[in-house]
């Protein structure tokens, strides 16, 4: 008989003790909280009354949730497949260990590690009207005639954050890819080499399939990373103009922290974690199957 | 593992075709990995560059992509910025180091515990300590709020390590466990032999051995924490107390109301620092974790 089955296993949850005692005071109980809050009508003053489902009533009547949560979902789908397409792309040029392409590798994923509070304000600055670099440069190119006012309309306010996000986290894909591709077993590929499979012709068929998982686990933090965007609408565009660009979270730190309306924000955070849930559970069932095998 | 030297073993089959010239699109790659690399590094090396500009110079319309004189102007503002630079880097540093700690203790024995026992329900469990995970912690921010301004953890260090420790301590755990689970068996029975008990076994044969991942849970507290935005926003709102991204936010609106575009490049390049000089001196340790979980 093997000895490890003679010894005792409950010890094991006085080690995972501390662990879940934080859990459950930080995580657990100020869940319930949350779920008590937003039926009542809390403010940051006072108040406290139970009002049942009033909150929710009113999150269904508020245009400006829904507003706030289009435009998160078209934040989601416009920025996860342009991180997801050029982070594939950057792991395909630089997955080879050649000197130049390790440097590139490099590069590209220094911003990963800055703050995002860090890289909007270098944005902010990079893209003004009047001190910006950026816009300095589209002009000496020829490019555009004059500077353009990237934070006057929403539109362009837009994809003011996309470029700043995309130049920020694109290098988190990349990393992710390469090691996805340098997973793959080297003997299918030359396989496919003797077999004169082009370049293209590998990365469809061979390249691509192989990567699914990593590149589903991927999109899905990028995805779960975009719906819960804050930092970067604060600081780039104050939701502005008029409103038009908050995010979901962004809207619930105005209710809750702005206006006060705790319980309303209560409310709003609920609906967002069913949400974020959706996501999360997959996330997990992807990690959890990458232990096993 | 560095971003520089993922693994390597494969990767000549993948573009080149073995023997032969460097067929016509090496040179292709060639210039798209300088276009890369140039469009990349730039956003950083012109911030660096706008920060040691003069002020006036800094704010010059329209602007100069190089300094027209050298200047350290702009850094002697941001030191003297409202409570001093000396107390936001303070701040900051003293709540990431209370993460760092709080992660490292509460994720290493649950890692251990997870990994090496077979207790019934455990699984279960494992997912309740994953539970930050699926619940936002963006939306425990306003009970979170609530409670500490009750036991005077608003404003304080511990509360915004404990809100920090929260965000990381899922990835700290499933890190950990993953460490002892590679831990081989022989060796725990050896030590098993020689009478060692449940917790002897785990500070002197397992912690050891995991020194890695610990390092590693470490790093990426650190950078979470150093530069969380939305916690220290909410949590930290007394201007002394303040954490270094706070302090951008408030550089950028300044004394006056015009953005003081020196200055605040400056404190951008502060902020950026201690990220990027941990980050390249444990750089086989982030990119380990990273790829913990997402790639078998």
């Amino acid at each position: 008989m093997r000895r490890s089955r003679t010894i005792p296993q409950w010890p094991g949850w006085l080690f995972m003790a501390p662990a879940l005692l934080f859990v459950a005071v930080f995580v657990l109980i100020p869940l319930g909280q949350l779920v008590a809050t937003s039926l009542s009508d809390r403010s940051l003053l006072g108040g406290g009354k139970f009002i049942g489902f009033a909150n929710y009533w009113r999150i269904w009547n508020d245009s400006s949730f829904w507003r706030a949560l289009e435009f998160t979902a078209k934040y989601t789908l416009v920025l996860t497949p342009i991180l997801i397409g050029l982070g594939f792309a950057l792991a395909l040029l630089t997955v080879d260990n050649t000197p130049l392409k390790r440097l590139t590798r490099t590069i590209v994923f220094l911003p990963v590690v800055i703050g995002l509070s860090s890289s909007s304000l270098l944005w902010f600055w990079l893209l003004d009207e009047q001190v910006g670099l950026l816009n300095k440069l589209l002009v000496d190119l020829h490019l555009i005639g004059e500077p353009i006012v990237w934070f006057a309309t929403a539109d362009l306010a837009f994809w003011a954050v996309v470029i700043s996000i995309t130049w920020k986290v694109v290098g988190f894909g990349m990393v992710l890819f390469i090691a996805g591709i340098q997973s793959i077993n080297p003997d299918i590929l030359e396989a496919a080499l003797m077999d004169g499979a082009s370049y293209w012709g590998r990365v469809r068929l061979i390249i691509l399939p192989l990567t699914r998982r990593v590149l589903l686990l991927t999109t899905l933090v990028s995805a779960i990373g975009s719906m819960l965007a804050f930092d970067q609408f604060y600081i780039m565009t104050s939701g502005g103009p008029r409103g038009q660009t908050f995010t979901a979270v962004y809207w619930i730190y105005q209710n809750s922290f702005i206006s006060f309306k705790l319980g309303y924000g209560a409310a709003l955070s609920i609906v967002l974690t069913f949400i974020i849930l959706v996501f999360a559970t997959m996330q997990i069932a992807l990690t959890a199957r990458s232990a096993e095998t | 593992m560095t971003v520089a030297a993922l693994t390597s073993g494969t990767e000549r089959a993948i573009s080149t075709p073995r023997g032969g010239r460097a067929p016509p699109g090496a040179y292709l790659a060639i210039a798209a990995c300088v276009a890369v690399i140039a469009i990349m590094a730039a956003p950083m090396a012109l911030s660096f560059l706008a920060s040691i500009k003069t002020a006036a110079d800094a704010s010059a319309v329209p602007p100069h992509y190089l300094p027209q004189a050298l200047s350290f102007e702009n850094y002697a503002k941001v030191i003297h910025f409202q409570a001093g630079l000396a107390a936001y880097l303070s701040n900051s540093g003293l709540v990431a180091l209370m993460t760092i700690a709080a992660c490292i203790v509460l994720a290493a024995p649950a890692g251990y515990g997870l990994a090496r026992f077979a207790m019934r329900g455990k699984e279960v469990a494992f997912l309740g300590l994953l539970a930050p995970i699926m619940i936002p912690y963006q939306a425990l921010l306003t009970p979170l709020y609530l409670d500490f301004a009750r036991v005077g953890l608003v404003n304080s260090h511990l509360g915004l390590a404990i809100v920090h420790t929260i965000l990381q301590l899922p990835f700290s755990i499933f890190l950990m466990r993953n460490s002892f689970e590679a831990i081989p068996r022989e060796i725990e029975e050896a030590a098993m032999v020689d009478g060692c008990s449940a917790w002897k076994r785990f500070t002197r044969v397992f912690l050891p051995l995991a020194v890695p991942a610990i390092v590693t849970v470490a790093l990426f507290a650190f950078i979470n924490s150093w530069n969380e935005f939305l916690a220290a926003l909410i949590f930290m709102n007394r201007e002394t107390s303040f954490t270094v991204p706070i302090l951008l936010v408030s550089v950028r609106i300044g004394n006056h109301g015009a953005v003081d575009w020196g200055a605040l490049q400056a404190s951008v390049v502060i902020s950026i620092i201690p990220c990027l000089a941990v980050y390249l001196a444990l750089q086989r340790y982030y990119v380990s974790g990273l790829l913990s979980g997402a790639v078998k």
